[in-house]
């Protein structure tokens, strides 16, 4: 049985005191410290090994979101938060891997370390994890999650709040940004040709002057970027 | 009507009575700072900064087992934050009952 090490990160002392008492009664998880912030777990992370988070959304001045988006390294973190509105946003990140409400049961909690207990450890189970879920992404769209089969998207445009994403099937339009979905999407099958365009370069019909045809989508291509879209073709 | 009670903490605690020791002197003092906290805000009308304090305070209120309690918070969160406080008295109530029920 493998011991996973984790830290707890939560502004209530409260909520700290409770998880690291159900972490107590799990054989499997031992925690080496807790942080009333996420930023003093950010300098803790730097010269320390953990694999698994228990974070708090709801902090002041540096939420959990704030804090995943700092990760340079994949760990494993469950969320831990009295807000139910945030499931859908939370699966956005990859990292996550379960996500607990307050107050958090001891039956709930046992679930959670559980579903631990399938994921992969080690790293580079981590990487055949991320390879094979590099297939399909989840979307929200309209309060529901969504899966596009990634090789089906030919084009995603930033509109605003929102992102278009055009699939030969049909079009999805998420509340999210352009630099959270190139994140997800393979860097060999997808390009930025333009800050409001990504596409899928096997789906480029022609291209002429600084602009590509893209199913039946004329894109702009950003003089910057042209020249590394040309390495990326199979040119004659 | 629901009254607070140990049934959650007891249920987290196990026979551990250190711990149900401890968990109930940090509800009391945070619960103490944050009811503080909230009533400062609310009455300089900084309702984003209460509608914080109240979210904290939910989860005590939920660890007490007063789960209409729980949801009432819920809403008059989300009350504060469009500037609502319909529901300040509905609050009130809640705070005054955990307040008793930790004094004695």
């Amino acid at each position: 049985m493998h011991i996973m090490n984790c830290i707890l990160i939560d502004d209530d002392a409260t909520a700290r005191l409770i998880i690291h008492q159900l972490c107590k009664k799990s054989e499997r998880i031992n925690v080496l410290a807790e942080f009333s912030s996420a930023i003093d777990a950010i300098k803790y992370l730097n010269t320390n090994h953990v694999d698994l988070v228990y974070l708090d959304i709801h902090m002041p001045t540096f939420s959990g979101f704030d804090f995943i988006q700092t990760l340079k390294n994949p760990i494993k973190i469950i969320l831990t938060t009295s807000d139910k509105n945030h499931a859908l946003e939370a699966f956005e990140y990859k990292s996550v891997v379960d996500y607990l409400v307050k107050p958090i049961s001891k039956e709930r909690f046992n679930k959670s370390i559980e579903k631990l207990e399938t994921l992969p450890i080690e790293a580079a189970n981590n990487h055949l994890e991320t390879q094979k879920l590099a297939d399909y992404i989840y979307v929200n769209v309209d309060k529901r999650l969504v899966k596009i089969n990634i090789p089906s998207i030919y084009l995603v445009e930033a509109k605003g709040d929102y992102i278009n994403i055009k699939t030969h099937e049909t079009n999805y339009l998420v509340h999210s940004t352009l630099k959270k979905i190139q994140d997800k999407l393979p860097s060999n099958m997808f390009f930025k040709v333009h800050r409001s365009f990504i596409i899928n370069f096997s789906e480029i019909i022609d291209i002429e002057d600084n602009t590509v045809l893209v199913k039946q989508d004329v894109v702009p291509v950003s003089r910057s970027n042209k020249s590394e879209l040309m390495k990326k073709l199979n040119l004659l | 009507m629901e009254t607070p009670n140990l049934s959650f903490i007891k249920e987290i605690a196990g026979d551990d009575e250190i711990f149900q020791k401890r968990i109930l002197e940090i509800i009391k003092k945070e619960f103490t700072e944050e009811v503080s906290l909230f009533k400062t805000n609310f009455s300089l009308k900084k309702y984003e900064d209460a509608a914080n304090d109240v979210h904290k305070i939910k989860h005590k209120i939920s660890l007490l087992a007063l789960e209409q309690g729980s949801k009432k918070a819920s809403e008059f969160e989300k009350e504060l934050k469009e500037g609502i406080i319909t529901l300040h008295p509905t609050f009130l109530e809640i705070l005054n009952k955990i307040h008793v029920y930790l004094s004695n």
